[in-house]
């Protein structure tokens, strides 16, 4: 008697799973719908990040009313945990299953690492928006020719920031950097053009991505140096300026553009006030793009953009624009990287084209913390005030780049600590 | 339930994952073949903890060894790539085998407690080699392997990859119900039940530990070279600490001491978490959800419900039983 309902049992699970398998068919497309993936992370640390990449995308969308020049636009979005294999099996899902013609998104430079492989083994196009792992348009461009760059490579804002550095006067500068790809590449670029130009690096240190008690780090900090150059991500950039505050440490800071970035400076305290960094993006930018965009995403979303915000904005007009140019009609996985690569636009951050290795050019901004009123708030907040503007910065920046790419990528041990003490 | 009932409805279950996943969508082909991968490692963690009464929070060391050498050879010496595949997949299982080798001396001396602590402790350096020797392991960037191995099949195809994967997870499967029902295998039980006893039956209790703590460590790096080319990237993200815990629940789930347990137990949390992590933000509420109603009121997991159907069946026959005698007149 048991063992016939045990054999119905296992049969109705063995159907169930034929059922499972057989159910999720594919989805066929409709003609002129545009289906974009987007991968960001919405759970973890790195959500509040994540939240400020889709809002900005969405944000295009909604404007647009969800319509590219006649195609309809589905937009798909998975969360990736900030997690690169996780982000793999995300891409996998959003082009075998939802059968999207592009993705974009992924935030940290080792996911970004990760995901080009997946355009290049799936044929699918993949706009890289925020991670800046540099050798996705460096030296690995030609591995990935489905990829389009519409965000920044790491060391691209550091190049310029090495040289203001040493027009400032600072002689020796010590490093710290969360111990990943982008940490890596933004220090590393800072440190080139910062030595080109006479400067110092006499040390080096590399916490842990995800880092958020620095004890172990700050008292290691050189004290005889000009100048700390601090490159956070995430939940760190909050952290370390407080930390290094309440240490007593009194030197001037610098810091790549994710240590200051908008993602957090509304929930950092005055200690920041006056620290420098340099990105393509700032919050505070005087231009009316600029300025409609900051009004009008804080109206939507109750806070100021970041440069994740700005970043996904700008791509989903991006793609927008070379969707005008087909007219609504996608036109197939090469002609659409062609078109984008040509894509030459006014976005909130400036002006902004695509190298010939699939890269933006666009203005660096040189930013300091200042507490002060912007585009018309009536209170006194945090913003990243623009002191200096080095226009059409390419990834290369003055550096001819056939020598540029024979050095290796920038890396916890490139350039060598020359000056280290 | 006669073991070759048993055995049936096992072999009808892997047929028709066999049949019906190559007809399905391609992602699903994909979920299944990251399933069976997981099986592989649930099974040999099964060992362990089902048959030998060792709660491993460490398995995951085994999968990245396997994985991080097959990344490795593949991606600096362009090995492993043609036949040599199969090389990959014998030093693989060494490397697993030879990981464990290691750590069981550290860790099969403990019991209980100590033995999860030293176990995840374990783990953990693994993790902290992966993240750190970047000059081997690409640290957090982890390692992009070239397109999956070719000899005469080409595995860079998703069915046929699946049908090589099904095929390691079938033999696997034999291979470890074998031994489980060895006498080995039964002396493995005799040491869960009652260490104690077994010793004073004379049995070197620690060697039967050791052993099996090695060959799951084995099929734990078979895992990880599967787990590499399927996923055709290796990342520090493989090798923490969640991926054990991964692994200890999809045993706990589908019901320890069973083998299949932990290969229904991976099905499930592969799929809940794909699945789910698209539909809803808050899936790992729901995730942690199944897994603590599993352990209230399933101990025995998934596996043990056809037991307890049975046992509560006879429980009312039972009591019907006993209640006709009351209410018969005496």
């Amino acid at each position: 008697m048991s063992s016939t309902i045990l054999r119905r049992l296992n049969w109705g699970l063995i159907a169930g799973i034929v059922a499972a398998g057989l159910s999720v068919s594919p989805i066929a497309g409709a003609a002129q719908e545009l289906r974009i993936g987007f991968i960001a992370p919405l759970t973890g640390p790195f959500s509040q990040v994540g939240k400020d990449m889709v809002n900005g995308f969405q944000m295009y969308l909604d404007e647009v009313g969800g319509d590219f020049a006649g195609a309809k636009v589905k937009f798909i979005v998975e969360d990736e945990e900030a997690k690169p294999p996780v982000a793999v099996r995300k891409a996998e899902k959003l082009i075998r299953q939802d059968k999207v013609q592009l993705f974009a998104g992924g935030l940290l430079a080792s996911t970004g690492y990760a995901l080009a492989p997946v355009s290049t083994r799936l044929k699918t196009v993949y706009v890289v928006s925020t991670p800046a792992a540099d050798d996705l348009t460096q030296r690995d461009a030609s591995k990935y020719p489905y990829i389009v760059r519409t965000g920044w490579t790491s060391s691209q804002p550091s190049h310029p920031f090495g040289e203001w550095a040493c027009q400032q006067g600072y002689k020796r500068i010590v490093a710290i950097g969360a111990d990943f790809a982008f940490g890596h590449e933004v220090v590393g670029g800072f440190q080139k053009a910062y030595e080109g130009c006479g400067g110092r690096i006499i040390q080096k240190i590399w916490p842990p991505l995800g880092t958020i008690d620095f004890g172990p780090y700050i008292p290691t900090i050189k004290k005889d140096a000009d100048a700390i150059f601090t490159l956070m991500a995430g939940p760190m950039s909050l952290q370390f300026p407080k930390q290094l505050a309440s240490a007593g440490i009194r030197l001037p800071v610098l810091g790549g553009g994710t240590s200051y970035d908008e993602f957090v400076l509304p929930s950092m305290g005055d200690e920041v006030i006056g620290h420098i960094s340099a990105l393509q993006y700032s919050a505070a930018l005087d231009t009316p793009k600029n300025a409609a965009f900051v009004k009008k995403y804080r109206e939507k979303y109750g806070k100021v953009p970041s440069y994740y915000s700005e970043g996904n904005y700008t791509a989903a007009q991006m793609i927008h624009e070379v969707m005008k140019k087909t007219k609504g009609k996608w036109p197939g996985t090469e002609q659409f990287v062609k078109l984008l690569s040509s894509v030459q636009l006014e976005t909130p951050r400036g002006p902004v084209r695509i190298d010939e290795m699939k890269n933006p050019v666009h203005n660096v901004y040189i930013r300091i913390v200042r507490k002060k009123r912007e585009h018309g708030y009536d209170k006194d907040e945090l913003w990243n005030s623009v002191v200096r503007t080095y226009p059409d910065v390419g990834q290369f920046w003055k550096y001819p780049k056939e020598e540029f790419l024979k050095q290796p990528v920038y890396s916890r041990d490139y350039p060598p600590c020359k000056y280290c003490e | 339930m006669d073991s070759r009932r048993k055995l049936v409805i096992v072999i009808a279950a892997m047929l028709a994952v066999l049949v019906a996943t190559p007809y399905s969508g391609s992602y699903v082909i994909v979920l299944v073949t990251h399933a069976l991968i997981f099986a592989i490692l649930a099974m040999s963690l099964d060992i362990l903890l089902g048959y030998t009464g060792l709660p491993s929070l460490g398995q995951a060391a085994y999968l990245g060894v396997g994985a991080y050498l097959t990344a490795i050879l593949a991606s600096r010496f362009q090995f492993g790539l043609d036949w040599t595949f199969w090389l990959v997949v014998v030093l693989g299982i060494l490397i697993g085998a030879a990981t464990a080798a290691l750590f069981g001396l550290f860790a099969v001396h403990a019991g209980g407690v100590y033995f999860l602590m030293i176990t995840l402790a374990l783990g953990m350096c693994v993790w902290g080699l992966a993240y750190r020797w970047n000059s081997l392991t690409g640290g957090d960037n982890g390692i992009v392997l070239p397109p999956r191995p070719a000899f005469g099949i080409d595995l860079a195809d998703d069915v046929t990859f699946f049908y090589l994967v099904f095929g390691f997870f079938a033999v696997s499967l034999v291979m470890m119900a074998i031994l489980a029902r060895s006498p080995f295998g039964r002396s493995l039980v005799g040491i869960r039940e009652n260490e104690p006893r077994m010793r004073i039956l004379g049995y070197n209790t620690w060697l039967h530990k050791y052993v099996a703590f090695i060959i799951a460590g084995g099929f734990g790096g078979l895992a990880g070279v599967l787990w590499a080319h399927a996923h055709g990237l290796v990342s520090p993200e493989d090798v923490v600490l969640a991926t054990s815990v991964d692994a200890l629940l999809m045993v706990v789930l589908g019901g320890p001491g069973t083998l299949v347990g932990g290969a229904i137990g991976a099905g499930i949390v592969v799929f809940l978490r794909e699945y789910l992590s698209t539909l809803v933000p808050w899936w790992q509420y729901v995730l942690g959800g199944v897994y603590v109603l599993t352990i209230l009121y399933l101990p025995g997991g998934l596996m043990s419900i056809p037991e307890r159907i049975r046992g509560s069946r006879a429980l009312s026959r039972r009591a019907r039983e006993t209640r006709n005698m009351q209410t018969s007149p005496p």
